[in-house]
């Protein structure tokens, strides 16, 4: 199923998540080593990737909030109080914002530094700088923003991530298995009863 | 008068195209008497290159520090030769991260490979006042042939200035760091003041 019903995530969202979340930590690690690598040419490199890379997301992300416009998002399953709804759209509206915005400051690092040094996103498409003012300061200004921007979010997704671990492990719901593909809601599971478990399986 | 009209007629008609065809040897003949010598490569000279970048632009600088000797042939240009030795370490682009950048080992590797040097090996006479030097490059420990264009700029007793220009590609000595985002061809556009010596 490629489209969201009110019950579960389609094909398509799913793998939006899951390869713009994959790419997204790469990223942060990856902005992490290159500025801390001794060897300039390796460091060429990994800025290079970190850029075109960094261009993907952006695409992606853009491709993924039109899907979400045209999309039933699933229900939030029973029992969630108002607070945790709160805190995840929260989580969730900061994550969708860091996916744009630090894509976009990082455009306006390279974009602003007076090195100058194009943007060629795989080899393959020259993307031209936005019209920022050029000078040490301005890019000094844009790689801390950059840089603080995306420690926070690592913060955030890390927040987002634990909290989809508590939904599977402790409350037991189907939050974080349908993000993974299961097709309907996954039953409640109060406590490891393996009776009660036992009883569900017979359902299906 | 129809006969003397005839006679200069004549004279002229084989006068000029005479003149035009010993006029440049002439000059030819001139100026390598005029230069020919031995001169050392003055500080004054100039040392060029532009590193093209896609999408226009690109790194343009200089090397501030070089030396070398030349020795223009009496008689036959050919048997000419130059000796040119740069120092990478001071490249000069304006923009001192870019330079930190072309001398660490990530392209020139400037402190194990102090010099880039380049030996003639045959010099071409192309024109009146233009040659084609051929010759061996050498940089960051690999050697390859390399070409230069030279043209005559201006002389007189005791100096004379060159315009150099060529293209090398630095794959071939081991710099092809940032291609293709920066061209493989580093293009060298230089004014060499011979002096005398």
């Amino acid at each position: 199923m490629l489209r969201n019903d009110a019950e579960s995530y389609g094909v398509v969202t799913i793998l939006f998540h899951w390869i713009i979340a994959v790419i997204f930590l790469g990223q942060i690690l990856l902005g992490y080593l290159m500025v801390r690598t001794g060897n300039y040419a390796l460091q060429f490199s990994l800025f290079q990737w970190h850029k075109s890379l960094g261009f993907l997301i952006l695409l992606l992300s853009g491709l993924r909030l039109l899907w979400r416009m045209v999309n039933p998002r699933p229900r939030m399953p029973d029992g969630i109080s108002r607070i945790e709804r709160a805190a995840a759209h929260a989580a969730h509206g900061f994550l969708y914002l860091a996916l744009f915005v630090i894509p976009l400051t990082g455009w306006a690092v390279a974009s602003s530094s007076p090195l100058q040094i194009p943007t060629y996103a795989f080899n393959l498409v020259v993307i031209p700088p936005l019209p920022l003012a050029i000078s040490d300061q301005a890019e000094a200004f844009w790689t801390m923003s950059h840089a603080w921007l995306a420690y926070l979010s690592a913060i955030v997704a890390t927040a987002h991530i634990l909290a989809a671990l508590h939904h599977h492990f402790w409350k037991r719901d189907a939050v974080l298995l349908r993000m993974l593909g299961a097709r309907r809601p996954a039953p409640v599971r109060p406590h490891a009863d393996p009776l009660r478990i036992a009883n569900k399986d017979t359902r299906s | 008068m129809t006969i003397a009209r005839t006679c200069v007629s004549a004279i002229l008609k084989a006068a000029i195209p005479l003149l035009f065809a010993i006029a440049p040897a002439l000059a030819n003949a001139d100026t390598l008497a005029d230069v020919a010598g031995r001169y050392r490569i003055d500080a004054s000279s100039r040392i060029g290159f532009v590193v093209e970048q896609i999408g226009g632009g690109g790194i343009s600088g200089d090397f501030k520090k070089f030396s070398g000797v030349f020795a223009l042939n009496n008689g036959d240009i050919s048997r000419s030769s130059i000796e040119f030795t740069l120092f990478p370490e001071s490249v000069n682009t304006g923009q001192s991260r870019i330079e930190n950048f072309l001398r660490s080992d990530a392209v020139f590797d400037a402190q194990n490979f102090p010099t880039v040097t380049f030996k003639s090996t045959h010099i071409t006479q192309t024109s009146a006042n233009t040659a084609t030097i051929d010759g061996i490059l050498t940089a960051r420990g690999k050697s390859s042939p390399a070409s230069f264009q030279a043209s005559l700029a201006t002389h007189d007793r005791n100096a004379i200035v060159f315009h150099v220009e060529g293209k090398v590609m630095r794959s071939r000595y081991g710099m092809d760091v940032g291609t293709p985002i920066y061209s493989n061809v580093v293009q060298f556009n230089m004014t060499i003041h011979g002096q005398r010596g």
